[in-house]
């Protein structure tokens, strides 16, 4: 049966009593502690009352306040719900679990995220830039990145 | 009697510079390089599509650098994709055209301020010799691009300009 946020929030809260989740109204998701997010992905794909099968998106953020974030967008193909997943890392230190295996989708956009917004996905089997060239130094999508004068020996400013 | 004296009034006979036949055999066969990079290539396909037929001055689409003559940069050109392009320019046989097509390859086009990634102007790596306006220019504007590359390959000379000594060349 289709859930709505709230439900499968309560019902993952009963599952995690002692995690600290955390149910975001103003934009429907749940935040989710980095560290658990795999088990919390393996649980939220294999239980009967879930099965979010499918990994819709998944973007990396920069908040602009010290933190990076991973944002899952997962939609129950059984079921017809949809759930809005985010974790925050520190910008210093991002790393975030790999679902890479859990859904397959995650692993060409866990590299973007990584290539662009400089997210680690802690065992990811092939993390390497998708976009840009392995050369490419920095991650362009962070708020702090400061585009290169050059590249490879071409002016880059305009 | 010599070749001279002889008058040509059988109508099947032009006389002109050899150098005016290879032009003209040149400037009618430009062969382009079959690659897009963008939205410009659309406009480019359909320049070669049936209603404006660019195939009717002798553009033929090649896939190897080795049989092209011009190459139009049709879209944004990314940093990554310079690299390659340079490559390919390099590959292409003397003598060589690039056609700029496109606001993108001009100069940036809407990425010139926050496109870190896209070369601001084509012309950073490869000489252009026609630059098209637009965003992305109708296949008219490209049409009349070619015009003007017909234009300059017409005007190709190995001759030095009159007036240069010869004792002057640096």
């Amino acid at each position: 049966m289709a859930k709505d946020i709230k439900e499968i929030f309560d019902y993952l809260a009963g599952l995690y009593p002692e995690l600290d989740l955390q149910l975001d109204d103003a934009v429907p998701c749940i935040q989710v502690p980095a560290a658990s997010i795999r088990d919390i992905a393996l649980q939220l794909r294999d239980d009967e009352e879930l099965q979010l099968d499918s990994l819709m998106c998944l973007s990396g953020v920069d908040n602009a306040d010290g933190t990076l974030g991973v944002v899952y967008h997962l939609h129950s193909m059984q079921l017809g719900h949809k759930l809005t997943v985010k974790v925050t890392v520190p910008l210093d230190d991002p790393h975030v679990a790999t679902v890479e295996k859990v859904w397959r989708t995650a692993d060409w956009h866990e590299r973007e995220a990584y290539d662009l917004v400089g997210v680690i996905f802690d065992g990811h089997r092939d993390l390497r830039r998708i976009l840009l060239p392995y050369d490419w130094e920095g991650y362009p999508l962070r708020k702090d990145y400061e585009v290169p004068e050059f590249y490879l020996g071409m002016k880059v400013p305009y | 009697m010599g070749l001279l004296d002889k008058q040509f009034d059988d109508g099947n006979i032009v006389i002109t510079s050899v150098e005016g036949v290879l032009n003209w055999a040149r400037l009618c066969s430009l062969w382009q390089m079959s690659f897009g990079l963008a939205c410009c290539a659309i406009e480019m396909m359909a320049a070669s599509a049936s209603h404006n037929d660019i195939m009717r001055f002798g553009v033929l689409p090649r896939p190897s650098p080795r049989q092209c003559d011009v190459m139009i940069v049709a879209g944004t050109v990314t940093l990554k994709m310079a690299t390659r392009l340079k490559r390919l320019y390099e590959q292409m046989a003397e003598p060589r055209y690039v056609v700029s097509m496109g606001s993108c390859s001009n100069c940036g086009g809407p990425y010139w301020e926050h496109g870190y990634h896209v070369l601001k102007g084509v012309d950073r790596v490869v000489p252009v010799d026609v630059y098209i306006p637009g965003c992305p220019p109708r296949p008219e504007a490209l049409l009349e691009g070619w015009m003007r590359l017909q234009d300059k390959v017409r005007d190709f000379t190995l001759v030095k300009e009159k007036g240069e000594a010869v004792g002057e060349r640096a």
